[in-house]
């Protein structure tokens, strides 16, 4: 098992944590770093940032960003993207929500969303696997296809969800808290043990690594890719599935605006600054949480010191540009052989 | 009997023929092969647009409504082609909606508050353009970003400016105004009747047409987007070209910023927004693949067109805008899946189809019981043939004897071998061709002219210098298939007054599968004439079954064709009542001919190249059995006639047959393609054979030769 070696193993079994950070630290030890320096420098200047209850407001503000970043790794991981999740997350919810207005059981309408979903991402899949048409280029149509079908179907900017006290269940995930913290990071937190299991301790988690490092050599080893690849985009809409029900607890409603703004960017943004590289095969679950840490640090302290939004996404842009680079420069991928939306 | 006469007279007319050689399929096939029959579809696609909307809201194909049309397109026409370019170099630029939006506000900026001149501010936004193309060129040729999220990003970056901008400058520009006459023109004036920013678009696509199909630097574009590989070891500056080409998108789109500047004198946070998706769109179905090195501008255009009348429409007909952008993302997802599979299997779909088989009815195959009184009996006349350079030569298809008596064979290997000496023992390379040199014949100059397939007519001087007698005739203008090439010339005769007549044996197949159209068995090879005189070639004999043999007659007045596929012979008169009449000379040959040449009686030399068999002739009846078997079985255990034969007939002017020489054990001579007479010795060559057999003849003219029968004192008239 050399994949075990080289990806996962790394950390693990080298000799001392310590010894090997002086040596040569990894992407996501670095990021850490960068995020502690600026909980230390933002606590000394920013007045009300190292208060607990801003501190549990910034994990509970990146825990959906970060519920979809563990979908979005995944299938990077695995060389490919999904352009569409912000999509399936706010389309297959805002028809659900709709339909519980119409009066469907809140119960049966969250059953329809996660068949929204799922549906939406097998036919990812299969455009991608089957049709081997460029993940990019599905995945950005998809999410114009799906935006035009969910506002058609349910024409609003904005779908309410029904009040907490009458559909308890449904919003709990988003809206309590349990033991004192709020349920979105216990939420976040499962799913990205649920999802280091699956990718670390699974055959089909070792294969995805397998595929993200050498697609052709996982084919030719005998790995079923199409079934493969089409499992992976069902598991990016499972997660949407999953951040658009916490999403929904949180504020009461979904918006479409999401799918037209930049918030699918957060979500590669922290994928990509992680140290998940865009070649596949690299990074992991640890890569998403200190990505999802240092981009909920920079947000928080955005909103305290109440920065217009156009300008942080100018900011967003650069520092994704500027990863984007680092990686492409820490991991060159073959430019000559690279196929087109890669 | 009868019947086959019936059916033999219906392969003659010229309209029989063509109509046999034509089948929906085939013709499928060569227009699959076309370059121009991909933007044929989406054209199509934009035509029914423009007649369905004119059809369905009032006053859509009037004049003035066209003419607005084209002032609306135009702008975006300019980002379609700024993508359209970024994909072709094998990139992609995202960012160009969102550097049209600032190229947009930086002409309204420069005019409005920096109170520039028209003629300084449109350069300057030419420059803003170009300098935001040349951050994604630098990123994506020098830093090696990847061009889909490196342009992702900036179009964020830009697109978060420019509303950052509008926010400041919104009133700046609504409560000023810009008194110029120019300026007034860029927004609403006209060329020659065409709005002035179509006029622009126009001419700019022109000079993009003939960039990019034209210039050095267009084809290194194509060429790093078609395999940045082979580019970069052709010794393109791949990083300098794709920075280019980013400036260039970047450029066009600060174009379509200028007119929509004057044509507006507005911005707002909805300029340009989604158009590098729906430009995306355009380009892709119009044709411009995803893969890179492949589209032209006007593919862009279709395509572009195409987007913009269904954008328009819709909103015309009151269709909320969401459903437009679902809708172009249905229309991305099957443009995209369509350019993938077509870009991996056109050539698979167009072999699939290429064989198209026809019913070839042969007529009934005569006896060849041996000690029959049949002239085809079988007999042993050729087993006892004497070996000439034996092991020397390889596959000698024609053989030829000079004045000298020395004897050439055409080889597999692209040469003429010459052998000299009483009993030929002296072997030398007489020359080397290349392609595969078949029928030979001496002209009056004694220079060997040389049927060479592959590679057309070559002649050889007495010296052994080659030279190239022709290699194309006149394109038949209602074929798809450009047949102006030779592909296959077999044999040769030369006419006394000169001129060379050669079988062009197909016109859909090349020289290493020919007997693919034996399998097809349709009429497409020809007859084609070279007239030394005026160095001109045409085509005498348009849609032939499979022509190889050529033999003008003793009295130089008509030429003898042998048909392969048909196993028949067929007489063209060259002149006189009769002239350009075709006519049935033999039917019912047991065999594939091959080769006709003269005999010293008056009579003609016909080689058997296959033996036909009643499987074979079945087979030749059965289009779908052998559509089938050429798809599913490899090629050497096809179903052939009987290739282990060896057979020459003897046959008069009036289709007679006389005497017939056999091998049948094939030892020695099998698959038979030629015999020539020669001082009452016939000699032998063979497609497949390692030798150059010669037979004595009883009763022959011992003083006649070839070169004597054509041009010296045994001509017969």
């Amino acid at each position: 098992m050399t994949i075990n070696a080289s990806t996962a193993g790394e950390r693990s079994q080298s000799p001392s944590l310590v010894t090997q950070l002086l040596k040569k630290p990894s992407q996501e030890q670095i990021v850490l770093l960068i995020t502690l320096s600026l909980l230390v420098v933002f606590s000394a200047t920013l007045a009300g940032f190292a208060h607990l209850a801003n501190l549990l407001n910034l994990v509970r503000s990146i825990s959906i960003l970060g519920i979809l970043g563990l979908g979005m790794g995944l299938i990077v991981i695995s060389r490919g993207i999904d352009l569409s999740e912000v999509a399936i997350m706010a389309g297959s919810w805002s028809v659900a929500l709709i339909e519980i207005q119409r009066g469907l059981p809140t119960f049966w309408a969250a059953i329809l969303a996660l068949v929204i979903a799922l549906m939406i991402g097998v036919a990812n899949g299969v455009m991608v696997a089957f049709v081997e048409a460029p993940p990019l280029f599905v995945t950005l149509a998809a999410g114009f296809v799906i935006y035009g079908a969910a506002f058609w179907y349910a024409p609003s900017w904005v779908v309410y969800a029904p009040k907490p006290e009458d559909a308890p269940y449904l919003l709990y995930l988003g809206h309590d808290y349990l033991f004192g913290i709020p349920v979105p990071i216990i939420v976040f937190a499962l799913a990205a043990i649920g999802m280091q299991l699956f990718l670390a301790r699974t055959s089909i988690g070792r294969f995805i690594y397998a595929q993200g490092d050498n697609p052709e050599a996982a084919r030719l080893a005998g790995i079923p890719l199409r079934p493969l690849i089409v499992l992976e985009y069902v598991l990016v809409a499972l997660l949407a599935w999953l951040a658009g029900l916490v999403w929904i607890g949180t504020t009461g409603s979904m918006q479409m605006g999401i799918v037209q703004g930049t918030y699918i960017f957060d979500v590669i943004l922290v994928v990509v600054l992680g140290g998940i590289s865009l070649v596949g095969g690299r990074g992991g679950v640890f890569s998403v949480v200190v990505g999802c840490a240092l981009i909920g640090t920079l947000f928080n302290a955005f909103t305290i010191m109440d920065i217009n939004s156009e300008v942080q996404n100018i900011i967003k842009g650069v520092v994704l540009l500027a990863a984007i680079v680092l990686d492409n420069w820490l991991h060159p991928r073959d430019e000559e052989t690279a196929r087109q939306g890669e | 009997m009868s019947i086959a006469r019936v059916a033999t007279s219906m392969d003659n007319g010229f309209a029989t023929r063509l109509r046999a050689s034509l089948s929906p399929r085939l013709l499928l096939s060569e227009l699959l092969l076309k370059q121009w029959f991909e933007p044929v579809i989406p054209f199509t696609v934009m035509l029914a647009l423009l007649a369905w909307f004119s059809a369905t809201i009032p006053n859509y194909a009037g004049l003035e409504n066209l003419l607005s049309l084209m002032r609306l397109y135009a702008e975006f026409g300019f980002v379609a082609l700024a993508m359209a370019f970024s994909l072709i170099s094998g990139g992609i630029d995202l960012s160009v909606g969102a550097i049209f939006a600032v190229c947009n506000f930086a002409m309204l900026y420069f005019l409005y508050v920096l109170d520039l001149p028209v003629w300084a501010a449109v350069p300057a936004t030419l420059a803003v353009g170009a300098a935001i193309g040349c951050v994604n060129g630098l990123l994506i040729g020098y830093l090696k970003a990847r061009p889909f999220l490196t342009t992702l990003v900036t179009l964020i970056i830009l697109r978060a400016s420019v509303n950052l901008l509008n926010e400041r400058y919104a009133t700046v520009f609504a409560t000023n105004s810009v008194d110029s006459d120019v300026w007034d023109f860029f927004g609403e004036g006209y060329v020659l009747g065409v709005p002035i920013n179509a006029a622009t678009l126009i001419v700019v696509l022109l000079v993009g047409h003939l960039f990019l199909s034209r210039s050095r630097f267009g084809w290194h574009l194509t060429a790093i987007g078609a395999n940045r590989k082979a580019a970069r070891h052709a010794g393109i500056q791949v990083e300098r070209m794709l920075l280019f080409t980013y400036v260039l998108s970047g450029m066009l789109c600060a174009f379509g910023g200028v007119f929509y500047a004057a044509r507006q004198t507005s911005t707002d946070s909805t300029t340009g927004v989604g158009w590098e998706f729906q430009a995306l769109t355009a380009v892709v179905l119009g044709g411009v693949s995803l893969s890179g090195g492949k589209g032209t501008v006007w593919r862009a255009m279709i395509g572009g067109i195409i987007i913009f009348l269904l954008t328009n429409g819709l909103v015309r007909m009151g269709i909320p805008g969401y459903v437009t952008s679902g809708a172009i993302g249905l229309i991305l997802l099957a443009a995209v899946g369509v350019d993938v599979k077509w870009a991996k299997n056109r050539g698979k779909a167009i072999q699939k189809i290429y064989v198209n088989p026809a019913r070839v009815p042969l007529a009934a195959a005569p006896s060849l019981l041996r000690g029959s009184s049949s002239p085809y009996a079988q007999n042993d006349r050729l087993i006892g043939a004497e070996a000439i350079g034996l092991d020397q030569v390889e596959g000698p298809e024609d053989v030829i004897l000079d004045r000298q008596d020395r004897l050439y064979g055409s080889t597999r290997d692209g040469n003429i071998i010459r052998f000299s000496g009483p009993s030929f023992e002296q072997r030398e390379v007489f020359a080397h061709i290349g392609g595969r040199p078949l029928g030979m014949q001496f002209d009056r100059d004694e220079n060997l002219i040389v049927a060479v397939a592959g590679m057309g007519v070559y002649g050889i001087r007495p010296n052994q210098e080659v030279y190239k007698v022709t290699d194309e005739t006149n394109r038949t203008w209602y074929k798809l298939n450009d047949d102006s090439r030779l592909r296959m010339a077999d044999d040769l005769d030369i006419a006394p007054d000169g001129k060379i007549y050669f079988s062009d044996c197909t016109t859909r197949y090349e020289m290493t599968t020919n007997s693919l159209d034996i399998m097809e068995g349709r009429p497409n090879g020809r007859v084609v004439c070279y007239d030394p005189a005026t160095r001109r070639t045409w085509t005498v004999l348009n849609h032939f079954y499979f022509p190889n043999g050529i033999c003008v007659s003793h009295d130089g007045r008509s030429l003898l064709i042998a048909s392969t596929s048909l196993c028949k012979v067929f007489r063209l008169w060259l002149g006189g009542p009769d002239k350009d009449k075709l006519e049935v000379v033999l039917d019912e040959i047991p065999g594939n001919c091959d080769n006709i040449n003269r005999a010293s009686d008056g009579n003609y030399w016909l080689a058997l190249v296959g033996i036909r068999t009643p499987a074979f002739d079945l087979a030749m009846r059965k289009p779908g059995f052998r559509l089938r078997m050429v798809k599913q079985v490899p090629t050497d255990e096809w179903l052939a006639p009987g290739l282990n034969h060896g057979c020459v007939l003897k046959f008069t002017e009036r289709g007679e047959v006389l005497e017939s020489f056999w091998d049948p054990t094939g030892i020695s001579h099998s698959t038979l393609t030629s015999m020539r007479e020669h001082k009452g010795y016939l000699y032998l060559g063979g497609l497949e054979n390692n030798r150059i057999g010669r037979v004595k003849l009883e009763g022959a003219d011992p003083s006649w030769t070839g070169y004597e029968a054509y041009w010296g004192s045994k001509q017969r008239n």
